[in-house]
């Protein structure tokens, strides 16, 4: 299979196998104009089986999204043809409007406009309001 | 700006700060009378509460400062929905510090984070009341001498009470305490405050006899079992009378243990318990006051 190669525009790599559709939807890139890339099950030396994403732009992405999602994800930034920067992610601090507290209890349950935040503390997102565990 | 919402807010050398002061302000209220004057308290309470409320009112007319406020819900704007933080906003063009009582969690940290003036906790639903720990930990020190090396047993509904987990978490923070949690199955600690407590490496037992553990203590908290925190009725009829402190079970208990609670009870202490000298309860209410006094002070940055 060809996939054209990049010239200005992100690839997110060793992700988990089957997990690039759930990534494609977080990260909203249906929502783009450009040409977007899903390989699913390619073969991997460290992985087995991996999925990789092609953006063929430079948009913003969600780090810490990304992050929390899959920490094994790497991020390689394309300009020019060429890799300008690789990122090795890792689970962030602070979850910010990523997942919802489903604890019935919490002020999140009813209060408008409030952000939902989770913040790690030994090793578990807890809710920022409610300690809840996430 | 500083706001009380955990008891994890303040350092360990802040708490015995504010012990300090409030055993300067039980041996010399006078010197404190006139430190708030011009200075408002509004108290939020969304939820009824008869001590926590007028002992903060108490706390901050004793310092010469003045009260606004409502009682419960029913008397806000929260009826017409009004959001929390709204609300917080509003009482804070016109008061200089807040204590809100709200019956869901994290309710108090919504709110200082759109405050304009220091927001206290005072209780959100079965989460937090660092107050009352405060009070707690001023009660033990002044009636046990020492706020360390000492074993202590909660018991009574140890997963929704509150009082319990912020009382655990500040002791934590001190040396040589062990806890006994006594309690029936359903109403064990959370996982999470037990693992805190073992990561901690604090000793800790878990049991369902308050008979069996009473003689090793030298603090027993009782706690209620709250009717608010079950959605299911059936439940709380069950469990609502799990454990009674009588003077039989008083028998077994070492001559110098401590009782406390956080009030108010409904079956678990009886009445025969209250003139045993080893029952702190009712001094326990009177230490809140300072230990309040002193809180208002440190988050107003006012000194005498």
């Amino acid at each position: 299979m060809k996939i054209d190669s990049i010239a200005n525009g992100i690839v997110l790599d060793h992700i988990q196998a089957g997990k690039s559709m759930e990534l494609y939807r977080y990260l909203n890139l249906d929502a783009l104009d450009c040409s977007v890339a899903i390989i699913k099950n390619a073969r991997s030396n460290k992985m087995g089986r991996k999925d990789v994403l092609k953006i063929d732009s430079l948009i913003d992405l969600d780090l810490d999204m990304l992050g929390y999602l899959d920490p094994n994800i790497t991020v390689s930034i394309i300009r020019n043809g060429t890799v300008e920067r690789k990122l090795h992610l890792a689970p962030p601090q602070r979850l910010v409007n990523i997942k919802k507290c489903n604890n019935p209890r919490c002020i999140t349950s009813v209060e408008r406009g409030l952000d939902q935040v989770f913040i790690m503390r030994d090793g578990v997102y807890r809710c920022l309001y409610c300690d809840g565990e996430k | 700006m500083r706001h009380l919402i955990d008891i994890g807010d303040l350092a360990v050398g802040e708490i015995d700060e504010l012990i300090a002061v409030a055993e300067d302000i039980m041996a010399h209220p006078a010197k404190y009378a006139e430190v708030c004057r011009g200075k408002q308290l509004a108290t939020l309470f969304f939820e009824p509460s008869t001590r926590t409320r007028l002992s903060f009112e108490s706390a901050m007319l004793a310092l010469g400062g003045s009260v606004i406020g409502f009682s419960s819900a029913d008397s806000s704007s929260a009826t017409k929905g009004e959001s929390v933080a709204d609300t917080t906003r509003t009482v804070g063009c016109y008061a200089d510090i807040i204590a809100m009582r709200h019956p869901k969690e994290g309710a108090p940290m919504a709110a200082a984070l759109k405050s304009y003036v220091p927001v206290i906790n005072a209780g959100d639903g079965g989460h937090n009341h660092p107050t009352q720990t405060l009070t707690d930990l001023l009660t033990i020190r002044e009636e046990l001498g020492r706020l360390g090396d000492f074993t202590i047993g909660m018991c009574g509904d140890l997963k929704f009470g509150r009082t319990v987990h912020s009382l655990s978490s500040a002791l934590a923070r001190y040396a040589g305490i062990r806890f006994v949690f006594i309690s029936p199955d359903e109403l064990r600690i959370p996982d999470y405050l037990r693992l805190s407590l073992l990561r901690q490496g604090f000793g800790i037992e878990e049991t369902a006899s308050l008979e069996g553990a009473i003689g090793e203590l030298d603090v027993l908290y009782m706690t209620r079992v709250q009717r608010e925190r079950f959605f299911n009725e059936a439940d709380y009829v069950r469990l609502k009378d799990s454990y009674i402190l009588d003077a039989a079970k008083l028998s077994l208990a070492r001559e110098k243990m401590l009782v406390l609670h956080p009030l108010p009870r409904v079956n678990e202490i009886a009445p025969e318990v209250d003139d045993d000298p080893r029952a702190c309860y009712f001094r326990q209410m009177r230490y809140g006051k300072f230990i309040r006094m002193a809180l208002i002070m440190k988050l107003l940055e006012v000194r005498p």
